[in-house]
This record gives C-alpha cells, sequence and structure tokens, in this order.
C-alpha cells in the first residue's frame, strides 16, 4: 500500500515509500528526520509547520507527502549556508524575534515567503501577511523588527 | 520604545543577545516529539466525550486485534492509581481532595478524561486504533458553572461530596466590620475573570522508558518542573525516586500548562514497563485544550467602603472558584494568591475576602501565567474605576489617594504579606507622562469627529513573585519549597558549567545566567555553558515558574558564584604567599593589592585547584561550589499599564490604539529579555482581555476545542507599545531583582477593560465583561443605548 516518491528537499533527492496518507510534515520530520518544522495544531491555523514548497510557502500539516513528488522543498535545515546564518535567521537573533523557539522555523519561513513575495512590505502588511503564524511568546513586536530587518538587509544585498 | 543596544557578549546589565537563539532558528532544537529511542511505540489515549459518564465497560478487541497495535491498556490492565494528584491543601480550607486514576475506573468527570491508551508502531496506527474501542457510557448531568455548581440541587460532580465544595478560604480584619460601617458610601462591582487556555505552541508530549532489568525509568517530558514531575512518577509507579531520571528537553513555551504532573506522565512510564519499550505520547491541539489544565475561571463580588475623599476604608470579596473535575498540582492554592493580591497597591487595612472554590465538570483550572494574581489585579484595578466613577474624580487621583507610599515599606498588607519595596506613584506619574495622559480629553475629542469612542485606562499593579520562602509554602499548604538550587563548576581549563535548578522553556536563563558568571566571576560569557531540565544533573530543582527564576534561581547562582570566588581567593593568597586581607578581586582575577604583577587569574586558580598540587590547609581541591537558596521573603515587582482604545459603534471592535507600560521589576541583567516578557505578556493579557474564551456548552461539551474557536492573538491584534522601567530595588536579595515573567499579562486585562468602559463611559457604561469581542461590545452599546 505504499508509493514511491521523490522529492528534493533542501538541494537532496530523496526517494522513500510512504503510505498515501502520510502528511508532508510526517514525512519530513519521521522519515527524514528533519525536525525543525514542527506541529502545534490540528485545523491549519498555527503556522508552524511552514515550509517552502516550489518556492511558495505552504502548510506541511495540509499537503500530502505524494502531492511533493517530484517538488522541491526548502525546510529551516536548508536557511543556513555553509554556517552563515542567513539573513532571517540573524534577524531573530539580533531583534530576539524569538523565546521559546517552537514557531520561529514556521514563523521564518512564512516571513521568508512574505519578503520573497512583497521586497518592500510595510510593518502593516508585514504583521497581516504573518496572520498566520502565531506565537504564544513574544507579543510580535520583536518578530516584525526582525522581519524588516531581514527585508531591508535582503534588499540590500 | 527606547532603542536598546544589543551585544554579543557582556555582563550583568547589558542586552546581550541570546546563545540560545542559534539552534532555534536553525531548526536543531530538540523538543520531545523531535527524540526518537530504539524500537518506541506511540500512544493515543480514548478520552470521554461525556463531560459526566459512568463507565459500564470497554471493548477493545477490535482495536486489539488491528496490525500494529501492541496493546490497549486501561484502568483494569494499566493498575497505576495516581491517588490524589494535588500537593495543595489551603489550611482551613476543608479542602477536598478526590482521587483521580491514571485511566478512568468506573466514571468521567470531564470531557477529555482519559479512558483507554492505544500502544502502536506508529501514530497513525494508534489514532485509527483508538476510533475503533468501544465504551460504553452512561451518560449523568453536568454542571460546568461554578456557581451554579453551588446552587441547591445542582447535579453532583462527585457523589461523595454533596454540594460541589472543593475548598473555602477565608480572611478578615478584626476591624473589617467597623471600618465598613464608618464608610461614608459603598461601591458593588461583580467582576467575572473568564476561563482561558494557556495555549503554549508545543502542546504537552512525553516519552516513558523503562530498563526492565534494573528498574530505571527515564521520563522525557515538555514540562516546566522537572523534579516534581520525578517525585511523583516515583511515587505512583512505585518505583524508587532514586531510579527515575526525568529530562525536560526544549520546552516550547509553559505558561504555567506545563507547571503540573499529569496522567499521561505516568501512563507512558507504567506502558513502558508493561509492553518492554519506550512509549511516547504528543498532545495534539484539541487534545491539550480539554486534556491539559485551564486558567482562571472566577466570579467576583466586591463590595468597597469609601470616605468622601476616595480612600477605600474597607473591602470586601466574596468569590467563586471555578477549580473544575479534578485538583491539579497547585489548583487549591491558586486562589490563595488571588487572595493575597486583593488589596494590590492600595493601603487597605480592613478586609473581608471569601472564595469558595467549586468542583465542576470541566477540565481543572490550575496555574496560568499570573495564576491568581490577574485574577486579584484585574478585579482591584476594576474596582478602583468603578470608585473613581462613583464620586467623578479622575482614575489617576483615585489611585493617587489610595497608594500605599514609599516611605510605607517595607508594608504590611491587610493579608499577610510585607511588600518589600515600592515607589507606585513615580512609577504611575512616568506612565502618565509617556502615554500623554494630559492630553488624551483632545484625541478623545478628534476620535468623536471620526464618529469612534475612544477611552483610556490605567493598571497600577503589584504582584507577588519569587516564589516562595518555603515555611511560606509550607503555611499556605502548599507540599513543595521555595528554595532553588545551584551549581557552578570550573574545570581544569578555566571554562565554567552552572546547573541550575530553574527550567527555562523562552526565558533565556543560558544567557542571563552566563551574564551573571561573567560579572560575579569573571568567566566570559561565551565559556559558560548552563544545564537545566535533567534531574540527573540537579540534587533537585524546585522550576520555573511564579517569576522565581532570577529573584530565587539567579540569587542561589550569585551566591555560589560568590562561594567559588572566595574559595579562589584562598588558594590565591595560599599560591601568592600573602594573607586573603591582602587581596582585591579585579573582576577577573585576585591580585596582591596594589599589585597588578602579583595576580591569579579564575582561570588559573581553576587549574591549580584541579592539580590540587598546592591547596590551603584544609582545603579541598577544585573550584566548584553549590547553594540550596530559600528566599526569606517573596519579591513584589509593580508598575503602571496605560491603554487606549477606540471603539468602532458599527462593529462593536475594540481596536487598541495605544499602550504604555512602565514596570519596575528592581535591578534588570538583560534589558532586552526583560522587554521581550514585557511585550509577551501585555499580549497574552490583551488575548484574555478581547479574544479568548474557553466555553463550555450546557451539556458539558468544550465549544472551543481548536484555535479556530479559541482565538488567541496574532501578529496583526497587536498595538503599538511604549515600555520603560523604574528601578526599586528588592531589598530581600543580594542582587536587588524581582521578576518580570507574569507582570504583563497580570497588568494588562485591566487597563484594556478600564480604556473601553472609560470609551463607553459617555453612554453610562460602567463595566464589560471580558472577552471583549466585537459581538459583546456591540450589545453593550445596543442596551446603554435604549
Amino acid at each position: 500500500m505504499g508509493q514511491t516518491i521523490t522529492v528534493t528537499v533542501n538541494g537532496t533527492a530523496h526517494t522513500a515509500e510512504v503510505e498515501p496518507r502520510t502528511l508532508l510534515v510526517h514525512f519530513l520530520r519521521e522519515q527524514l528526520m528533519l525536525t525543525g518544522t514542527h506541529i502545534g495544531c490540528d485545523t491549519s491555523t498555527c503556522g508552524c509547520c511552514t515550509v517552502h514548497v516550489d518556492g511558495e510557502a505552504v502548510l506541511s500539516c495540509s499537503m500530502l507527502a505524494v502531492q511533493a513528488d517530484g517538488c522541491a522543498v526548502r525546510t529551516v535545515e536548508g536557511l543556513e549556508q555553509d554556517g552563515e546564518l542567513h539573513p532571517i535567521q540573524q534577524a531573530f537573533h539580533e531583534n530576539h524575534g524569538l523565546q521559546c523557539g517552537f514557531c520561529t522555523p514556521g514563523m521564518m519561513m512564512a516571513a521568508l515567503g512574505i519578503i520573497e513575495q512583497n521586497p518592500g512590505a510595510s510593518d502593516d502588511e508585514i504583521r497581516h501577511a504573518l496572520e498566520g503564524n502565531l506565537c504564544r511568546c513574544t507579543g510580535y513586536q520583536n518578530i516584525v523588527a526582525a522581519v524588516r530587518s531581514a527585508a531591508d538587509q535582503m534588499a540590500r544585498s | 520604545m527606547a532603542t536598546v543596544e544589543r551585544k554579543a557578549t557582556g555582563g550583568i546589565g547589558d542586552s546581550v543577545l541570546r546563545k540560545e537563539d542559534r539552534k532555534f532558528v536553525t531548526g536543531e532544537g530538540r523538543y520531545t516529539d523531535d527524540l526518537k529511542l530504539p524500537g518506541m511505540l506511540h500512544a493515543v489515549f480514548v478520552r470521554s466525550p461525556f463531560g459526566h459518564a459512568k463507565v459500564k465497560g470497554i471493548d477493545a478487541s477490535a482495536a486489539e486485534a488491528m496490525p500494529g497495535v501492541r496493546a490497549v491498556l486501561t484502568h483494569a490492565t494499566l493498575p497505576v492509581e495516581t491517588g490524589v494528584l494535588s500537593a495543595s491543601n489551603p489550611p482551613g480550607s476543608d479542602v477536598r481532595q478526590p482521587e483521580q486514576p491514571v485511566l478512568a475506573r468506573d466514571e468521567v468527570r470531564y470531557v477529555g478524561e482519559p479512558v483507554a491508551m492505544v500502544i502502536a508502531e506508529n501514530r497513525y496506527v494508534a489514532r485509527d486504533a483508538a476510533d475503533l474501542v468501544i465504551v460504553d457510557y452512561d451518560p449523568i448531568a453536568v454542571v460546568c458553572d461554578a456557581e451554579a455548581a453551588l446552587a441547591d440541587g445542582a447535579p453532583l460532580v462527585h457523589s461523595e461530596y454533596p454540594d460541589n465544595v472543593a475548598a473555602t478560604l477565608k480572611h478578615e480584619t478584626d476591624g473589617f466590620d467597623a471600618a465598613m460601617a464608618k464608610a461614608s458610601r459603598t461601591v458593588e462591582l461583580r467582576v467575572v475573570n473568564q476561563r482561558v487556555t494557556p495555549m503554549p505552541m508545543e502542546t504537552r508530549g512525553c516519552i516513558g522508558d523503562w530498563q526492565q532489568a534494573t528498574g530505571e525509568v527515564t521520563l522525557y517530558t515538555s514540562t516546566q518542573v522537572a523534579h516534581f514531575v520525578r517525585t511523583f512518577v516515583s511515587i505512583v509507579c512505585g518505583t524508587s525516586e532514586a531510579k527515575v531520571r526525568v529530562v525536560a528537553p526544549d520546552v516550547g513555551g509553559g505558561f504555567g500548562a506545563k507547571l503540573n504532573t499529569y496522567r499521561e506522565e505516568f501512563a507512558v512510564c507504567a506502558a513502558s514497563h508493561k509492553v518492554g519499550v519506550p512509549v511516547k505520547w504528543i498532545e495534539d491541539r484539541t487534545e491539550n485544550a480539554v486534556a491539559t489544565i485551564h486558567g482562571r475561571d472566577q466570579v467576583q463580588y466586591y463590595t468597597a467602603g469609601v470616605d468622601d475623599t476616595g480612600r477605600i476604608v474597607a473591602l470586601k470579596m466574596d468569590a467563586i472558584q471555578n477549580n473544575g473535575a479534578y485538583h491539579q498540582l497547585l489548583t487549591p492554592s491558586i486562589s490563595h494568591l488571588t487572595l493575597f493580591m486583593v488589596p494590590g497597591c492600595y493601603d487597605i487595612q480592613d478586609i473581608s475576602i471569601r472564595i469558595r472554590q467549586a468542583f465542576t465538570n470541566t477540565t481543572p483550572t490550575d496555574a496560568y501565567r499570573g495564576a491568581g494574581r490577574p485574577e486579584a489585579t484585574h478585579g482591584i484595578e476594576r474596582l478602583l474605576d468603578a470608585v473613581a466613577d462613583d464620586l467623578g474624580m479622575d482614575a489617576a487621583e483615585v489611585r493617587r489617594v489610595n497608594f500605599i507610599k514609599p516611605e510605607q515599606f517595607p508594608y504590611s498588607s491587610s493579608t499577610g504579606l510585607i511588600y518589600d519595596s515600592g515607589d507606585y506613584e513615580t512609577t504611575m506619574e512616568e506612565a502618565l507622562r509617556l502615554a500623554d495622559y494630559a492630553g488624551f480629553p483632545a484625541r478623545r475629542a478628534e476620535s468623536e469627529k471620526n464618529g469612534r469612542y475612544r477611552g483610556i485606562g490605567l493598571s497600577t499593579y503589584v504582584e507577588v513573585c519569587g516564589l516562595a520562602p518555603s515555611a511560606v509554602t509550607a503555611a499556605i499548604g502548599i507540599g513543595a519549597p521555595g528554595w532553588e538550587h545551584s551549581t557552578v563548576r570550573l574545570h581544569p581549563t578555566g571554562k565554567a558549567t552552572v546547573i541550575t535548578g530553574t527550567s527555562p522553556h523562552g526565558q533565556g536563563h543560558a544567557t542571563t545566567w552566563s551574564q551573571i558568571t561573567q560579572t560575579e566571576l569573571g568567566i566570559p560569557f561565551e565559556d559558560v555553558e548552563v544545564i537545566h531540565g535533567d534531574t540527573a544533573f540537579q540534587p533537585y530543582g524546585l522550576g520555573t515558574y511564579g517569576s522565581r527564576s532570577l529573584a530565587v534561581g539567579g540569587v542561589a547562582l550569585y551566591r555560589s558564584l560568590g562561594k567559588v570566588r572566595e574559595k579562589a581567593r584562598e588558594l590565591a593568597a595560599h599560591l601568592l604567599e600573602c594573607s586573603v586581607d591582602d587581596l582585591e578581586w579585579t573582576g577577573t582575577a585576585w591580585q596582591v593589592k596594589g599589585s597588578p604583577d602579583r595576580a591569579k587569574t579564575i582561570q588559573e586558580l581553576a587549574g591549580a585547584a584541579w592539580a590540587a598540587a598546592s591547596m590551603p590547609d584544609g582545603s579541598e581541591p577544585v573550584l566548584e561550589a553549590t547553594t540550596f537558596h530559600d528566599p526569606p521573603n517573596f519579591t513584589f515587582p509593580f508598575g503602571t499599564h496605560v491603554c487606549e482604545v477606540e471603539i468602532d459603534p458599527t462593529t462593536g471592535r475594540v481596536e487598541v490604539v495605544n499602550y504604555t507600560a512602565v514596570d519596575d521589576c528592581g535591578n534588570v541583567i538583560n534589558p532586552m529579555i526583560v522587554d521581550g516578557q514585557v511585550h509577551g505578556g501585555i499580549i497574552q493579557g490583551l488575548g484574555q482581555a478581547l479574544y479568548e474564551e474557553t466555553v463550555y456548552g450546557e451539556d458539558g461539551q468544550m465549544l472551543t476545542p481548536t484555535l479556530v474557536e479559541y482565538l488567541v492573538p496574532a501578529a496583526s491584534d497587536v498595538p503599538p507599545m511604549t515600555l520603560a522601567r523604574t528601578t526599586t530595588p528588592s531589598p530581600s536579595n543580594p542582587m536587588g531583582v524581582k521578576g518580570i515573567g507574569e507582570a504583563g499579562t497580570i497588568a494588562a486585562s485591566s487597563a484594556i477593560v478600564n480604556a473601553a468602559v472609560d470609551a463607553l463611559s459617555g453612554l453610562g457604561v460602567r463595566h464589560i465583561e471580558m472577552p471583549m469581542q466585537p459581538a459583546r461590545i456591540w450589545h453593550v452599546i445596543q442596551e446603554a443605548k435604549a
């Protein structure tokens, strides 16, 4: 009853057999052991599981692994390059944009999607675009500051 | 907000960037669900769909027959008894302590109570099999509202308790009746502090790993209190505490929800013992909404006796607390914290308090960020505004009249506490200045021109933090002490390991503890590693809750650092062949006074103490020290929050347009982290004020079981915030620190509600209950206009 899929995750192709009902997030976490992508709800509300599929930010809890067959997936583990933090990671660190860290991977992946789609987003646009990602620790002030800072940094480079 | 300079490294007082961050931003954090042990199976619980029912029978045969299922356990086959889970017995309260089995015996008393446990090769199979477990329930009448539960003829939650009374707390000063009789007027107010759900982004979860050969058991669990959990696991599972190791991996938020010991933690250990391999359970969000404690749920009836100057000369509060169906770790004591703080930051000498606690067919309530204190603050701050309204006074002025004055500290409160230090008026004046309180009428007029109501609200709060002096916890019937542990260990290479009994889950102790170590012992920030949340390392740790970590655990660290520094001094004197009195501490070394060439750095001394080639007489090798610090008193952080709202009369939406917070938490180790705590705390208070409410239907069903129905604030709900601080050090500890984790939540809800009431005061509105969702406000406006 398994189905064979090939998914390129953070630049590496993985061929694996999955149950057709396996969620993408479970495939990433439990078959590929990429546990940086988290699960915070069961109603597609919290955004913790946000990853990029073919360049678009999606909820990996609301997609089947088989739907990602042939796709390129980017997760939080793919942000850092050669020991250098990605600007979004550096900005969350420098702006104290995280406390417990649980929402952070999904928050950063969503933020990256926002920046890539709308590099000049205003703070207000950032706040509204982040509505699908919940954080219970920070009160969002420093998250918005981090996204703003990363957007500026990425625009310069 | 003033921009703070952020630094990569530094000591006390610097906004040092967190050393925790890198693993979290790279996805290398290790939360409970990230752990995978060899042979591990996955558990799913079958939970009661009824608020109250007899369990007539369980047929698990179909589930057991499913491929991949290892076992289906019930009360009959998982014979461990939780017994009484609560460690809280307020004296004189006649508290009742119902037993709760790990899995329901023959009756369930709230939706979500665990009935059976399915163990299978993965979570998908376990979930499928759980749906095949047939439980024969015989529903019984339910009661979910605490006031209804205490009424005559209410359905009984526990048949052995014929009135649903869980406990009653009472406190009255001798002069209360006389003082109330002298009041020139009385002001009455009913305030509901609604039930809310903590909702940390990481739900609970745990893995039990029982070694069959040795009887040793390791429990990985998302907790704030690993040592409490170990003690309870050993008792419930009938094994030696010395054989139990509890590990809190990275913990994705707690807010009090993980300051507890839960049935699932015992169940995975007992199940692992039974099936012979590790057993993991990860709570899903819908499950979290029913299986993890809730907070608040208190109805208060206030009567203030007031003189003509607006001074409250006597205060009565009669409250009803909804405890839920059972008592969790601290349930009966949470409203004891309310009792303590009923008078708030006001000099109210005569007081009468009764808090009746009720059993209901709901999830147990327990500590949620602030834990009893937000209830007190919200009530008294609403009441102060009601008094101001009654006398036609300004809200700030009525507070000035009633504040405890700086010269009254240490202040003995009418509820038996000794407030350590405070200057409430200075903090309030600073908040009023930053919020441009004086300019508010012009802004209100501008809003009115645009057809919107505008209001401004104050919350002047004081909280009791730094939990707690052990003699006090014992006196108020909490079966756990309040001290904290630290060990400082210097390695031969001069690096330091700090072992702390606190259990951070977002608070950044690895960073702040390293800052303290750098300042007090001269070990560079980056050379310090902090270990927490693993009972294998700490003698015992009480954990992180009640804004206690710095004021108790940080002070324990400070004292251990001092002990190491003094031991190093004796060794330095020995090696430098001088008297200890001839030495001075440079911040990183002991040197002969005025002779920088005759000095030993702390790293050199660490190496020499390890080598032990030449030690002072009677001195043991190695620089290491341990402290168990029991605080002599609580700490009392305080502050003033000012909120400004606009209300759209057509939709009823309350928009927070400005928010100013001036907090005083004593001395600050890391301003960036303190600001982060205040931000997050305020938004949790805002969530309760505007959106959040845990709702049960008449039939006992949970109506807000997911993040779709239960609204927590999102980024777009967050107002502009101005933060500032005053600094009034605590005299109760050598660091002068107080605590900040709960301040925002304690202060925010009343500031926001006071602002909304002020906005609608022109319509005659005198009080609004939370949450102030648009529909409620719209109705308030229509009724006021009718």
